[in-house]
């Protein structure tokens, strides 16, 4: 499940020439593609400009039952990728979750997913910083779930510096994120319980 | 010849003018001197200042994605609440100078108020002077929207300024255990449409050592 952060009225970071909304948008255009060529289901929450709040974000991929799930977000703000997992803490499985904590019965499998996208994005020389934060929309989110955001790639990732604005950033994180999901796949062997 | 009766009326308006004029007289040296007297009344010293102390500052850094406590000399008020708006607005301070590793526009105007309300049944940590088990403490931090609203956008930059937020009212104030968030007096969804402002933050969560990462 791909989430394209932002859109419509919500306009996100300012990133340049372009909005957050719009990066985001392109990212998970191309993502959508990279994966479905390599076999998988995709499923996103939007595929215009169009603004979708974060109850419909997580009822979408709660309804997907996804084995991974993907919110995409970029700023202008520190350099790398940002791997976010939620910051509730881990609970255990239950037939019905509390809509707000949902997250909590995944953490431990979040935690997985975002190690394996962190080692398959160091692989392709990508900074990667790991954290913890509270979001509304992975909080609702029944499903192995990282925010991913995304910050120009400076110093070690490209020693003259590639804004958000170069084209090919969105080429090479698109193509290191797709294969850090195909190794999630071999991880997970397509089951999603916790 | 002008009769005698009119001499007189004459003569008694001449002495009734000289005498109004000394009253007024008078009048005007006894105000004047009352006048005198309000000014060497007033003080003439400068109000006292709180006295300077040492405060903690959970300082933020994007480049690395860092909080570090740092020690400044200032002047802190003894009421808790108002100590804590006096920190928290130094803090703030630091993040809207130019060159700042956290860039974040407001200044110490960005902290309307800060509220510190008993939690039931909690007890912090106790500090090493007082060796007392302290009652823990819920900080309600009300910021300005116009703070909010101009904050750069992002997880990881709203994440960190609400992370050091945490961590320096606890390093100042250990009985506070848990902080909320309000903009403007009111709950609001999100700092700049990421970081969740609708939970409590437990700043256990955020006591670094050396350096944390959200």
């Amino acid at each position: 499940m791909l989430d394209a952060a932002h859109g419509g009225d919500d306009t996100g970071a300012s990133l340049g020439s372009q909005q957050e909304k719009a990066f985001t948008l392109a990212l998970s255009v191309r993502l959508r593609s990279l994966l479905a060529a390599r076999g998988f289901d995709v499923v996103t929450t939007r595929e215009s400009d169009v603004t979708v709040d974060a109850d419909r974000r997580a009822e979408i991929a709660n309804r997907a039952g996804a084995m991974a799930c993907l919110s995409l977000h970029a700023t202008e703000a520190g350099s790398g990728v940002h791997i976010f997992v939620s910051s509730l803490a881990a609970a255990g499985q239950r037939q019905f979750l509390p809509w707000r904590t949902a997250q909590a019965a995944w953490i431990p499998r979040s935690l997985e997913l975002a190690g394996v996208l962190n080692s398959a994005l160091s692989h392709a020389s990508i900074t990667v910083t790991l954290g913890r934060v509270g979001m509304p929309a992975i909080d609702s989110m029944a499903c192995p779930a990282v925010a991913f955001e995304i910050a120009p790639l400076r110093s070690a990732d490209a020693p003259g510096g590639q804004s958000l604005d170069d084209p090919a950033v969105q080429a090479r994180l698109a193509e290191a994120l797709a294969a850090a999901l195909v190794e999630w796949r071999s991880v997970a062997r397509g089951g999603r319980e916790p | 010849m002008i009769p005698r009766h009119q001499a007189v009326i004459l003569i008694l308006l001449l002495v009734t003018s000289i005498v109004m004029s000394v009253v007024l007289w008078n009048l005007r040296e006894r105000a004047h001197q009352r006048l005198l007297q309000g000014q060497a009344s007033a003080p003439t010293q400068a109000p006292q200042v709180a006295p300077a102390e040492q405060a903690t500052l959970m300082v933020a850094s994007d480049a690395d994605d860092t909080v570090t406590p740092r020690v400044f000399t200032l002047p802190l008020p003894q009421a808790a609440e108002a100590r804590a708006r006096v920190i928290l607005g130094k803090l703030f301070e630091l993040y809207a100078m130019p060159g700042s590793a956290h860039p974040a526009p407001g200044g110490a105007s960005s902290v309307a108020q800060v509220f510190l309300l008993p939690l039931s049944g909690g007890v912090a940590r106790s500090d090493s002077a007082s060796r007392a088990p302290a009652r823990s403490q819920i900080a309600v931090v009300n910021l300005t929207g116009a703070f909010a609203s101009s904050h750069p956008s992002g997880i990881e930059t709203e994440s960190l300024t609400i992370l050091s937020v945490c961590a320096t009212l606890h390093a100042n104030l250990p009985a506070v255990t848990q902080v909320r968030f309000l903009v403007d007096g009111q709950q609001r969804a999100t700092l700049a449409g990421h970081a969740d402002l609708t939970r409590t933050y437990l700043t256990a969560d955020t006591t670094p050592t050396e350096g944390v990462h959200p």
